[in-house]
């Protein structure tokens, strides 16, 4: 008999895996992506299950907010031949298989051995009385500050860096002088031209 | 049945070899490349909050929020780079990558 957290567990388990296979599998980037958002979800709703629910929707509003379109948007920005990037797939197939393979059965393996006869359902970490985010809180802002802070130095790291990275430091043809269009007379804006009939303004390129 | 350590253990050790998977099968597409380190990542991060329920302990959940974060900027600054490097050659396949030494 399976009782009710089991069901969420395999479905959201489930769901994730095969999202997350597609990830990988899929031809399409943009398609990959959207699995990803998927991924994320599922792994959100196992988090619920073992009662981070901050950090569960910390991963939905970072994640499918942030970096999943973050993603997305690069995706769609860059004009790339998909048919031409899917040409090898199949040429690593049998060394990535082989290597996935070895790493899954030893890491289960290693599950195995370590305890797979005596399961009990997973406590809740957090304390009675006291939500997680302020459980988490409480923690995060005294035994751990230097974590945090840590964390908000790679993060304006991350920023600074991609913003130097993509500036674009070629002059910009579309910028306005105002000086110079104040200097502007008529003389040098105007030219009254004599044209010759038949001829055009063939070699006057002012 | 119950659902234990073990269950969360295995999800995550199989989304991990998803992972390394798509590192390998995909050779053409970086951003194919990031999104599978994205999981990897992801795997980690239930490992990580498995154990800190699992042993009571809030660190987990912690870590697992500098994890997060880690995350987040690595996928920033791969964009970029994918960005700056698509801007410099017209494309993004990763066998042309080892042109850029020297």
């Amino acid at each position: 008999m399976m009782d009710i957290t089991s069901l969420i567990f395999y479905l959201f388990a489930g769901v994730s895996v095969a999202s997350a296979f597609m990830v990988i599998a899929a031809r399409n980037p943009v398609y990959s992506v959207l699995f990803l958002i998927l991924t994320f979800f599922n792994a959100a709703g196992l988090f619920v299950i073992m009662g981070a629910e901050f950090l569960a929707l910390i991963l939905v509003v970072v994640y499918v907010g942030a970096v999943a379109v973050l993603f997305l948007f690069v995706v769609m920005m860059l004009d790339i031949d998909f048919a031409e990037l899917n040409e090898g797939f199949l040429q690593y197939l049998p060394i990535g298989a082989t290597i996935g393979l070895v790493l899954l059965v030893e890491l289960i393996m290693l599950l195995a051995a370590y305890q797979f006869n005596d399961v009990r359902a997973l406590p809740q970490a957090t304390l009675e009385g006291m939500t997680n985010a302020e459980a988490l809180g409480r923690v995060l802002y005294t035994d751990h500050i230097f974590y945090f802070q840590a964390a908000g130095a790679i993060l304006l790291v991350a920023m600074i860096g991609a913003i130097v990275l993509t500036l674009d430091k070629r002059p910009s043809p579309k910028k306005q002088n105002v000086a110079k269009q104040n200097a502007r007379t008529k003389a040098d804006g105007v030219a009254l031209v004599s044209v010759k009939p038949g001829e055009g303004l063939k070699g006057r390129s002012k | 049945m119950t659902i234990g350590l073990p269950h969360y253990l295995t999800l995550a050790a199989i989304l991990f070899t998803i992972g390394v998977l798509g590192i390998f099968l995909n050779r053409k597409n970086i951003i194919v490349i990031l999104m599978a380190i994205e999981l990897m990542l992801l795997a980690v991060n239930i490992n990580l909050v498995a154990f800190s329920a699992y042993l009571g302990d809030l660190i987990g959940q912690v870590f697992a929020l500098l994890v997060l974060t880690v995350a987040a900027g690595e996928a920033a600054i791969g964009l970029a780079i994918l960005v700056v490097y698509f801007r410099n050659r017209g494309g993004i396949a990763v066998e042309d990558v080892s042109q850029m030494k020297g």
